[in-house]
């Protein structure tokens, strides 16, 4: 009875099916080692024609300049900066999983992590697009950085928002791909053993870094990760607290709001789940995965899901509370007339944010919806259009009509080049996507097997005579299995 | 690096590797590394390893980068190029924070993984010795280091009586060389010094 971990029937297995270590590694190597299917290349090549259209707005809004962007005299940011934040929410959640659920000892995550934080990453690289590319003179975009020059020096501003964010996304991102990459560097090794084709070997010989398996390795791979999550922890909270400062510290109304911090966090791991929801019901379907990422896995992810909508719809009647209470007539009129009143020019994106975000994720309550493949994958989409909506309804209806009503003519819709920039990096995200399914192993095989004999199906069976002891039986027993 | 001869031994469970580990170790034999395809809590504690000092190391570098985010903004904004922002104090500690944080954040992950890269001596192309292909996958390799005096077979039977499979004895070097693992270990292609087992 030796080291038999032990976990209640109670909580359903997390990896169905009779599986040991060595078929773990089968199930989730194969899709990189066997060629891509059908479905892949085609998935894979509609990306990167969404890439080369982005490719092409982008090079026309550098040639022309950024006019080539409705942006107008009041809208000074408009869908490049809702793209910007939505997409930068959206990587959110794959750190989530990947360090706060680590924290809290969430043996789920160990399903869903590996693909949720390469979500996080290509994330993070669509959202900088958007920031880089707006600055029109885009070669002179290394003039964020703070080094010494013979402008002045001229610094840049330490005090400004805009640069906390320059800092707190190229943190966020850099140790997004420490902690991702660490966590791979056993799985690349278990392929480059297993590899037979020269490329192969050559490949994952270079990406795994010689990793051997070692105790003592393990052991700092364990402290490493353990310090990473805590590190990482604070800092998702504080990129979209920084985002949010962007608005926050100014002083337009709609902007100009307190709330806005754990607003936007609660917003972001929202529209991140879903995203992770999206990608993976796709992946598990197409990679057959499903004994990996099982119903429980959705059944859980839906649940934060509902929670988080539920912080932002209460966010959002706070604000609106809070725009009569204070008695501001500019708050109360962004609020009122910008937002709330159906016939003003932009107020349907309100309701189009409301009923995406609010209403409809209410539907989670019901265990049967939560389980509903169809209905989850559905909703994942749902909330993502309407978190994008949120972000449009911030941004543009906040700053449409301005102080001066003789501007408030220019009803602000994008060009073309906005779109297609857009469009360019939902390529990005999937062609990267799609490659990283196709070269990297999408589970984290180490941490599977390190839950295997505790949430396994065919393990938990074997627990069952754990469950006829009595508790004194079962501590006596438990206390001598090290 | 230099050769040494090494007794391998592989496991299925890692329950039965506890067992192993504290006999082979009451028994005087030195374990060179246990091999396993995930981390198995409390291995490094009855193998006798130290707790790893990389969580310190972590915190000197994140105050590193605090040091180094407050000392920067610092000097920029109080001498280097002292610029009036409505009249507001020029060391204005709050608005620092966000920066302050992230560099803290930053050094402290960036340094701690070139720190276990360093300590476990690993980057690209960098390929160690594999006393069993399977112990990235689903085997519990334990190796055992053999000195001049030692008997190879007795090790070898010591280990088949503690229920290891694949048993046998290895030529191997214990750092880590580049080239291919495809190939033999001939470090840019030179001739390998390895002596006959």
């Amino acid at each position: 009875m030796a080291l038999r971990k032990y976990e209640s029937q109670v909580r359903p297995p997390l990896v169905d099916g009779q599986k040991d270590y060595h078929q773990v590694t089968e199930d989730i190597v194969r899709p990189v080692e066997g060629s891509p299917s059908t479905l892949w290349w085609i998935g894979f090549l509609i990306s990167v024609g969404l890439l080369t259209f982005g490719i092409i707005s982008v090079t026309h809004e550098v040639v022309y300049g950024v006019g080539q962007w409705n942006l107008n005299k009041t809208v000074g940011w408009g869908w490049d900066i809702t793209n910007f934040v939505w997409w930068v929410g959206i990587g959110h959640a794959g750190t989530l999983i990947s360090a706060i659920l680590l924290l809290f000892r969430q043996g789920w995550r160990t399903g869903v992590n590996r693909a949720a934080e390469a979500m996080t990453i290509f994330a993070v690289m669509c959202a900088g697009q958007f920031p880089i590319w707006h600055m029109g003179r885009v070669w002179m975009a290394f003039f964020v950085m703070p080094y010494p020059n013979p402008r002045g020096p001229l610094w840049v501003n330490f005090n400004s928002p805009l640069l906390w964010d320059v800092f707190a996304v190229g943190t966020y991102f850099t140790v997004s791909l420490l902690f991702w990459y660490t966590g791979l560097l056993p799985d690349l090794a278990t392929i480059r053993d297993r590899a037979k084709l020269k490329w192969r070997k050559l490949f994952y010989g270079i990406t795994a870094f010689g990793w051997t398996g070692s105790t003592k390795h393990w052991q700092r791979h364990e402290a490493l990760a353990l310090v990473l999550a805590g590190l990482a922890t604070p800092l998702v909270l504080s990129v979209h607290t920084i985002v949010s400062f962007d608005f926050a510290t100014s002083i337009v109304p709609g902007w100009h709001t307190t709330i806005f911090p754990p607003y936007f966090v609660a917003g972001a791991i929202f529209s991140g789940f879903a995203m992770v929801q999206t990608l993976l019901l796709v992946t598990r379907k197409v990679l057959k995965l499903e004994e990996y990422i099982t119903m429980e896995h959705i059944e859980v992810m839906n649940k934060v899901i509902v929670l988080t909508g539920s912080i932002v719809g209460c966010a959002y009647l706070t604000e609106l509370f809070v725009a009569w209470y204070s008695g501001n007539p500019f708050e109360n009129w962004a609020f009122m007339q910008n937002r709330v009143n159906p016939f003003s020019p932009l107020g349907w994106s309100y309701y189009i944010m409301m009923s995406c975000n609010v209403l409809s994720p209410q539907i989670f309550w019901f265990r049967k919806m939560r389980r509903n493949i169809t209905v989850t994958f559905f909703m994942s989409i749902i909330v993502n259009i309407g978190m994008w909506f949120e972000r449009f309804v911030i941004i543009v209806t906040s700053i449409y009509r301005d102080y001066l009503p003789s501007s408030w003519s220019t009803y602000y819709r994008p060009s073309i080049w906005e779109v297609g920039f857009y469009m360019g990096t939902f390529g990005l995200f999937f062609t990267c996507y799609f490659l990283f399914s196709k070269f990297f192993p999408v589970i984290a095989i180490a941490e599977i097997k390190h839950i295997l004999k505790k949430s396994g199906e065919s393990f938990k069976e074997k627990m069952d005579d754990f469950e006829k002891e009595t508790p004194e039986e079962f501590a006596h027993e438990f206390a001598h299995a090290h | 690096m230099a050769f040494k001869k090494f007794v391998v031994g592989c496991f299925d469970e890692e329950g039965a590797l506890f067992a192993a580990v504290k006999k082979t170790r009451q028994s005087g034999y030195k374990i060179h590394d246990v091999f396993t395809p995930m981390p198995i809590h409390g291995l490094d504690k009855a193998m006798g390893l130290r707790e790893t000092s990389l969580h310190t190391a972590g915190f000197i570098y994140g105050i590193t980068g605090t040091t180094t985010a407050l000392s920067g903004i610092g000097w920029i904004f109080n001498s280097s190029w002292p610029l009036n922002f409505g009249g507001k104090s020029h060391f204005s500690l709050p608005a620092w924070i966000p920066i302050t944080f992230e560099l803290t954040v930053l050094f402290s992950a960036v340094g701690m993984v070139m720190t276990f890269c360093y300590l476990c001596q690993m980057a690209p192309f960098v390929k160690k010795h594999h006393f069993h292909p399977r112990s990235t996958d689903d085997k519990f390799v334990m190796v055992i280091e053999c000195t001049d005096k030692t008997n190879e077979a007795a090790v070898e039977s010591f280990l088949q009586g503690l229920g290891a499979t694949d048993v046998n004895t290895q030529v191997a070097e214990t750092g880590w060389w580049l080239g291919r693992y495809d190939k033999e270990r001939t470090p840019f292609g030179l001739k390998s010094t390895q002596p006959a087992v």
